[in-house]
């Protein structure tokens, strides 16, 4: 994490006097997006170079659903099951990437390849079903396009 | 287009997010005449004549929120736009945050002068990824050419603009959850009293409102009230973003003129239902607002006057149409499952409450339900309304109780014959 201080010292200057706290939110995610999840030692870091209660930063870690204490696969591909998508066949889709793939929500194929959560309304109820890969939105699947994108992630 | 237009005036083209083309359509030009003619009183006191209501799902008049801070009280104020956008059905804040992040930007800081306010977030949902690379690129865009910062255009304010990243958590998008989250925390919503803008962010007044709602500050404090009034309707001035999607012919996000005939913007502005199926239900701004049927539709104008005689509201303008053959027991699952992992767990009706929900909607739906069982849901919805700290509770309860008024004989019949009358269907029109 130390590698980061500087990212995070530019960040720190956007912020008014007095914000360490809210630092907590923007730095998890940038160590996660580095490490891949949140390690130990990380923790560690940010309480020493924060000032946070430890506390704080494992709180914030169990209770957002974007933040993960162990890797996933290269791809971590998220599929939303909210009404509108249900609506427009999430639920075939779901059933389909857990068959392609032998795994089900939540797990990540042996090789490590692919992780597969289902997730709420991802905001892009009006190109249901979506799915996004990593940090990218993927609307208006159908079986097809999944496959395709399937085939895609190496 | 259903009515005339305050926000999608311009043509969305691959550059028209950038700060050249919004400076084009006289981008900032409004910010800079507020810095040197006007008071700050003069900016609120446009803003509540013009009769602007929250965007954000409460329609709380935005003036009146902004009166309660004192600017004379020797403390910080902070101002936050909620891009949280989580209510399922919704994605209408998504088309400013990408489309016209500028106009976000220069009302913010049109705001920050008028409660003088030095620093502003933006709190915007973690998954958005196009929204927040525009976003954050606008800021960029904004403080290289002086709109930020330091001695804005030369004048003597100053104010900053961060864009704040959630995690992924729906009841971050709950005003007093939202400023947990951003004090770096989880996103527990707090007790009122006191009022976010008497003890909000750090205990300072904060001013929390929605994407949308700050958007149209531009266009009102250039134009003025009068003008802002001649859209919309008298109790319901304006227009809304609606965020369309569901079982419907050409989904996506339109701007309507409050006053607009309901079934006109389905049917004409949206197509009608995919397959010209018939509209069985409408849900008209996400779904905690109460479901209304077709028939009920009838006759409704998009304002919020209307839409609460009709019994529902104008919620965050995420509408989902459903089509004639929609099983809606199916569609309170998947309801009560989002409300029973949203729920932060602090208050014990919220938590067990959805999680009661859930765990009976799933046995009936297993085909194990029992006489008694709607009587259950229906009274877990009744004690969960206006006991909790934050709205999520009650938006539980209504949403059920709003299917269970006026699709009772689905539940019934699956509790008795073990199976949909449906077949479960959530799907229409398409060949499963
Ligand atoms: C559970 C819950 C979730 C909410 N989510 C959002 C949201 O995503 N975006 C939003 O603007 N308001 C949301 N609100 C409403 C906010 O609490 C608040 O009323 C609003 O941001 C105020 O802005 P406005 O007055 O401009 O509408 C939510 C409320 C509740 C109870
Ligand atoms: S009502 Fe539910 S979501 Fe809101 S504070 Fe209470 S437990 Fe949390
Ligand atoms: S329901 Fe899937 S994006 Fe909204």
């Amino acid at each position: 994490m130390k590698h980061l201080i500087p990212e995070f010292e530019r960040l720190k200057a956007r912020f008014p006097a007095g914000f360490e706290s809210s630092l907590v939110l923007p730095c998890v995610r940038r160590i996660q997006e580095d490490r891949g999840f949140v390690a130990d030692s990380d923790i560690d870091g940010l309480v020493a170079y924060l000032g946070v209660p430890r506390i704080q930063i494992e709180e914030v870690l169990s209770y957002y659903t974007q933040f993960r204490r162990t890797p996933v696969g290269r791809w971590h591909l998220q599929t939303c099951r909210n009404v509108s998508c249900s609506m427009c066949g999430a639920e075939r889709l779901i059933a389909h990437v857990g068959a392609s793939l032998g795994i089900g929500p939540g797990e990540t194929t042996a090789d490590g390849r692919i992780t597969f959560s289902t997730v709420e309304c991802l905001g892009s109820c009006g190109t249901a079903p979506v799915v996004v890969v990593n940090e990218t939105y993927h609307e208006s699947m159908s079986i097809e396009r999944l496959d395709a994108l399937l085939r895609e992630l190496g | 287009m259903p009515g005339k237009q305050l926000l999608m005036t311009f043509p969305v083209t691959a550059t028209s997010h950038t700060l050249d083309d919004y400076r084009c359509r006289d981008g900032y030009a409004t910010l800079e005449r507020v810095l040197r003619q006007q008071t700050c009183e003069d900016v609120t006191r446009e803003v509540t004549a013009a009769g602007l209501l929250g965007h954000g799902g409460a329609a709380f008049p935005a003036g009146r929120k902004w009166s309660v801070v004192n600017l004379n009280d020797g403390q910080p104020h902070y101002l936050c736009a909620n891009a949280d956008e989580g209510e399922p059905g919704t994605f209408k804040d998504r088309w400013i945050l990408e489309n016209a992040p500028h106009r976000l930007l220069e009302s913010m800081l049109i705001a920050a002068y008028a409660l003088q306010v030095r620093h502003c977030f933006v709190y915007i949902r973690g998954e958005f990824d196009l929204p927040y690379r525009r976003l954050a690129a606008a800021i960029e865009e904004a403080y290289a050419a002086g709109y930020c910062g330091e001695r804005i255009l030369g004048t003597d304010f100053a104010c900053d603009i961060v864009a704040y990243r959630g995690a992924g958590s729906y009841v971050c998008g709950e005003a007093s959850g939202l400023l947990s989250s951003l004090e770096g925390k989880r996103g527990y919503p707090r007790n009122r009293p006191p009022r976010l803008t008497v003890q909000g962010l750090y205990r300072r007044p904060t001013v929390v409102n929605n994407v949308e709602t700050l958007a149209n500050v531009t266009g009102i404090v250039a134009n003025g009230a009068d003008w802002y009034r001649s859209f919309g309707t008298p109790k319901s001035p304006g227009t809304q973003l609606v965020s369309i999607s569901g079982h419907i012919a050409r989904p996506g996000v339109y701007e309507v003129e409050y006053g607009y005939p309901l079934t006109k913007f389905v049917y004409e502005d949206c197509g009608g239902l995919t397959g010209a199926a018939a509209l069985k239900a409408l849900i008209p701004g996400g779904i905690s607002t109460k479901v209304l049927t077709g028939a009920e539709c009838e006759g409704v104008t998009y304002d919020h006057q209307s839409l609460a005689a009709a019994g529902s509201s104008v919620g965050s303008g995420g509408m989902i149409a459903i089509a004639e053959g929609t099983c809606m027991v199916r569609l309170l699952q998947v309801m009560l499952r989002f409300y029973h992992h949203e729920s932060c767990g602090q208050c014990t009706p919220c938590r067990e409450g959805t999680g009661w929900m859930h765990r009976i909607i799933d046995r009936i739906v297993a085909g194990r339900g029992r006489p008694g069982d709607v009587e259950s849901l229906l009274e877990i919805s009744r004690r969960n309304d206006g006991t909790t700290i934050c709205g999520m509770g009650d938006a539980a309860g209504y949403a059920t109780v709003g299917i269970l008024a006026k699709f009772r004989d689905e539940f019934d019949y699956w509790i008795e014959h073990g199976r949909s009358r449906l077949m479960g269907k959530l799907e229409v029109g398409i060949d499963a």
